[in-house]
């Protein structure tokens, strides 16, 4: 199979040194990224860990302390608080945009008029940071002046401020996020549907089949797999989107919006407390690595892409 | 299915693609006109780009588009550079520990350096890096993405053309440049576009490791700038907000189908 | 060719690197937040460069940072980093955790004469002065102050001149400025901000009902002292049992808009911001001194230079100059009026410059009259973590989640905790 030792038969000696050297070519050609992977993924991991385990005195030098941040942590109101906004933050955007992504798609696959346009005004909140996406959204929801409240005011409606108020501040997050993503997952959709074979449709309207029933019977279940992939990656996204979160709330008010990598953020360079940030940093670690487990011992084994 | 679209259907789908472009559409509208309006929408406003002078003139804009530009440009050498080397060994090498290797690097795909800042700013640190654009570029330059991705591609790539091109005696490495990579053309451009466009967004990371104009990028500039304490005023901000994209929609709106399929192709594994 | 590949990363990594710098003259770096609406980065850079045209052989580079948190974040972070800077413009009630993490040097060791110190405010020196050592010089210093909107209260019937002098005649005041267009407040009497600085405002309060929020040594906060309770349970009445407040959390940053579209007759903002009122204000509007319920009072606030450690014996000197230049009277005055802040000492309301300023515009002297009242700033180890404690508690009174005195339990609960450690 590969190129080197692929050529005619050769003596055993002599194919033992060119599985060698074979060996040695590939670690070479590994070793630059190999050696930036581990920098900057396998030893912070190992590290994060490590210090979680630790506490770093005034005079620099680390003292055992075992589990007692994790304890801590246990204790900790805030963190509770921001693991549980983070659920919500994913049940809040995950399903809505995956909906919206899909109707999104078939719409665009159709040979509607206009549908190069459609399929650009989808797309385009996708290409934008999302700090700016933030600074925008900012003022829609600002009170009294912002565009929400304008709209309000048309129907008579007063003033609510969005942001500042813990039952609507996580909604208004949630509600920009998915405008932000629902046309990034739009365009797995679209190429799982071009891959389709439109014999299944024309089948399906032969029998009689009303369009609905096509839809949730045949087209649905053929798309089982990018649901998946799309949503895991889009809980994936959820743990580390907290761009908008310096620019429209600070994690508040009241820690209402905060999320898990925004505290850790706030506890290692705020606060600068870098082991108990560690041990926060432990459990997004632990979210994470369930998620990739499910992903590549379970999902991937019954599901094939391509 | 396709074909036939029922009108209701179609109103919707126009509806929610004017939903979906409103916010943009505001943001130019309020950075095109005096702040007057910003809150208030008279058709009769005058057209302005005071804002855009106004917030190019109160920060450095101008060094943090070079900065941006010079970091995307410097991930996305680094990255296309040992992301090729690496699939290289990992499609056409069979060794020892391969695939112990492979699982590290797709490691990287569930636990991205984005939720490693604490110790990877340790480690920039250690560097002597603090402060710098390499500092930001560093985490990201071996991509589990990038590497996985070409390897699949890679893999694809007819043995007779390698088969030939041995023949006429060319090694491992002529080999994967004389073959490999021109016949991987989409995959780069694909993987291209999403590199870029995902470091010129990036922020939060950028925000902890820099501290000064020189290194800031435009992200980190633009919230620098926009924090709502200095009173700057909408208009300006929705300016300078604008100018921060701008690059990236242009280049969207040029190269839409170019984008859309390399999104597509990115993501279809 | 791998070799040459590597070396060429590495050599595109050192020029990236490398800021090219001819080391002839003092290079220093210097931090500093905008907390307050106007120019300032523009006021700032002015100000660099003069003292760089009048003193050649130092280079300062003044790096704006963001807000104050964010300032301090990155300041620290840096240190932490190896690579401070070399002066910083922070909370003067950051003292603590500066001293606590090493990062700064008193000011005694590095100047010839300690005379200095006696020009500036004691008020503005108090929070800086800390075991027999000076740790911080005043700069963009404050109190709070109460502005309101003398048109509203001409159209609401009250006497334009005077603005109310007890928490009691606040309240009156604000139910006769509150205007409605049927379910809908378009102006209401008074806001009080609790983003960023909630930890401020509710010591203002907690001051005016005759409690102290921490002690000296900055190891003890009492925030469930029946006064500070008491004072808080007020601030929420403002809103949720008199209606003269907007309910839900009010933005610092956007707090001066409200106030200039006349969506309010009164705010509580720093003096900081009184040139950016004045320069936008269509409206007449004066300044008072905050009302009182025991007594007056304001915590003072405001940041001021710190120098650090990790500096270099020629930079830390250099640094003192710059200080010296930038604090002396007439920039002092010039920053006073360019801003609002308080001038930092009293040589500063004696210049020529100032003098005429504040006959024209009285507003610009009641901060400074209101320190006879001032007491210093809530500071205390791990600062930052006591701040949030408190941000959090205000936020959750104010918005309903919990109760004054539960939010503030649960506040001081999380605090005992962080500062025990500090003892």
């Amino acid at each position: 199979m590969t190129d080197l030792a692929a050529s005619s038969p050769i003596p055993e000696r002599r194919a033992r040194s060119q599985a060698w050297w074979n060996a040695v070519n590939a670690w070479l050609l590994l070793l630059p990224a190999a050696v930036l992977l581990v920098a900057f993924t396998h030893w912070p991991i190992l590290a994060t860990i490590r210090h979680s385990l630790f506490i770093t005195k005034r005079n620099g030098s680390e003292v055992f302390v075992g589990t007692d941040s994790y304890g801590a942590m246990a204790a900790d109101p805030i963190f509770w608080k921001a693991l549980v906004n983070n659920f919500w933050f994913a049940l809040g955007t995950i399903p809505t945009s995956i909906a919206l992504a899909l109707i999104m798609a078939v719409w665009v696959n159709r040979n509607m008029r206009g549908r190069g346009f459609l399929r650009l005004a989808y797309f385009t909140p996708t290409v934008l940071p999302m700090i700016a996406v933030a600074n925008i959204w900012l003022f829609f929801y600002t009170p009294d002046y912002g565009a929400l409240d304008q709209l309000r005011g048309l129907f008579g409606l007063g003033g609510w401020n969005w942001l500042g108020d813990p039952s609507t501040v996580m909604g208004c997050l949630i509600v920009m996020v998915i405008w932000k993503e629902a046309g990034f997952f739009m365009i797995f959709y679209l190429a799982a549907l071009q891959q389709l074979s439109p014999d299944l449709d024309e089948a399906a309207s032969i029998e009689g089949a009303s369009r609905w029933y096509t839809f949730r019977r045949i087209t649905f279940p053929l798309l089982m797999p990018t649901t998946l992939f799309v949503a895991i990656n889009a809980v994936i996204n959820s743990f580390k989107l907290v761009d908008h979160l310096v620019i429209m709330t600070k994690g508040g008010p009241n820690n209402a919006s905060t999320l898990l990598l925004y505290y850790i953020y706030e506890v290692a360079f705020t606060f600068q407390d870098s082991s108990y940030a560690a041990t926060l940093t432990v459990v997004l670690l632990t979210l994470l690595s369930a998620i990739a487990l499910l992903k590549f011992g379970y999902l991937d084994r019954r599901i094939h892409y391509q | 299915m396709r074909g036939r679209t029922h009108p209701v259907e179609a109103v919707a789908a126009w509806l929610l693609a004017l939903i979906w472009l409103a916010p943009l559409a505001y943001a130019f509208w309020s950075a095109l006109h005096p702040a007057a309006y910003a809150t208030s929408f008279s058709l009769s406003a005058p057209w302005t780009l005071e804002n855009f002078a106004r917030a190019w003139k109160q920060a450095p804009f101008g060094r943090y588009y070079l900065n941006t530009v010079v970091l995307v440009t410097f991930i996305l050498v680094g990255q296309l550079i040992l992301s090729t080397l690496a699939a290289y060994a990992f499609a056409r090498f069979r060794f020892r520990g391969s695939g112990i290797a492979f699982a590290l690097v797709l490691l990287q795909l569930m636990i991205m350096p984005d939720v490693l800042i604490v110790e990877n700013y340790r480690a920039i640190a250690k560097l002597g890096l603090l402060d710098t654009i390499p500092a930001i570029a560093l985490p990201y330059l071996a991509s589990a993405f990038g590497i996985f991705l070409l390897r699949q591609t890679f893999k694809s790539v007819p043995q007779e053309l390698v088969e030939a091109a041995r023949v006429e005696g060319a090694g491992p490495l002529v080999i994967l440049w004389r073959v490999y990579v021109p016949l991987a053309r989409p995959t780069y451009v694909a993987f291209g576009l999403v590199s870029v466009s995902y470091h010129w967004n990036n922020f939060l990371w950028p925000l902890i490791v820099t501290n000064s104009v020189e290194a800031r990028p435009l992200t980190v500039g633009l919230a620098v700038f926009g924090a709502p304490e200095t009173g700057v005023d909408w208009s300006v901000i929705t300016a300078a907000t604008v100018m921060t994209m701008a690059p990236l929609l242009i280049a969207f709106l040029l190269f839409q189908r170019q984008f859309v399929q390399s999104f597509m192709r990115a993501g279809i594994r | 060719m791998f070799a040459r590949r590597t070396m060429l990363i590495a050599a595109a990594l050192a020029v990236l690197s490398m800021g090219a710098r001819p080391a002839a003259a003092v290079d220093l770096t210097m931090y500093y937040p905008v907390a307050v609406g106007g120019p300032v980065t523009k006021i700032i850079d002015d100000m660099v460069s003069r003292f760089e045209k009048d003193n050649p052989d130092v280079k300062v580079t003044a790096v704006y940072a963001g807000n104050y948190t964010d300032t301090m974040t990155k300041a620290m972070t840096a240190m932490k980093g190896g690579q401070p800077p070399q002066l910083s413009v922070l909370l003067s009630t950051d003292v603590f955790t500066l001293m606590d993490e090493s990062a700064i040097v008193p000011f005694d060791d590095l100047v010839s004469d300690k005379a200095w110190f006696k020009e500036f405010y004691p008020a503005f020196m108090a929070n800086g002065q800390v075991d027999g050592k000076t740790w911080s010089i005043p700069f963009q210093r404050s109190t709070i102050v109460l502005y309101w909107n003398k048109d509203a209260f001409k159209e609401a019937g009250l006497d334009p001149e005077k603005a109310p002098a007890s928490w009691d005649e606040m309240v009156e005041m604000s139910k006769k400025l509150v205007k409605k267009e049927g379910a809908n407040t378009t102006r209401w009497g008074v806001e009080i901000p609790t983003t960023g600085y909630g930890y401020w405002m509710l010591q203002a309060l907690a001051i005016e009902n005759g409690q102290k929020m921490m002690n000296e040594a900055g190891t003890e906060v009492y925030l469930t002292a029946p006064k500070t309770v008491g004072a808080l349970d007020y601030w929420v009445d403002l809103s949720r049992k008199h209606n003269i407040m907007p309910t839900g959390s009010i933005d610092w940053a956007t707090l001066r808009t409200d106030f200039l579209e006349g969506k309010t007759a009164m705010m509580w903002h720093t003096t900081g911001n009184l040139t950016a009122v004045k320069d936008a204000a269509k409206f007449r509007f004066g300044v008072a001194m905050l009302p009182a319920r025991e007594r007056r009072g304001s915590p003072t606030g405001g940041g001021s230079f710190y120098i650090f450690k990790n500096a270099s014996a020629e930079q830390q000197k250099a640094a003192v100059k710059f200080i010296q230049w930038m604090t002396a009277p007439e920039r002092a005055a010039e920053w006073s009026m360019k801003t609002g802040y308080v001038a930092v000492s009293p040589a500063a309301y004696k210049t020529k410059a100032m003098e005429d300023y504040a006959k024209g515009f009285p507003q610009a002297t009641v901060a400074r009259d209101q320190l006879e009242h001032a007491v210093p700033e809530l500071s205390v180890h791990e600062n930052g973590r006591i701040y949030k404690f408190v941000n959090d508690a205000v936020q959750a009174a104010v918005t309903g989640s919990q109760k004054p005195q539960e939010a503030l339990a649960a506040a001081q609960a999380q605090s005992d905790r962080v500062l025990r450690a500090a003892k």
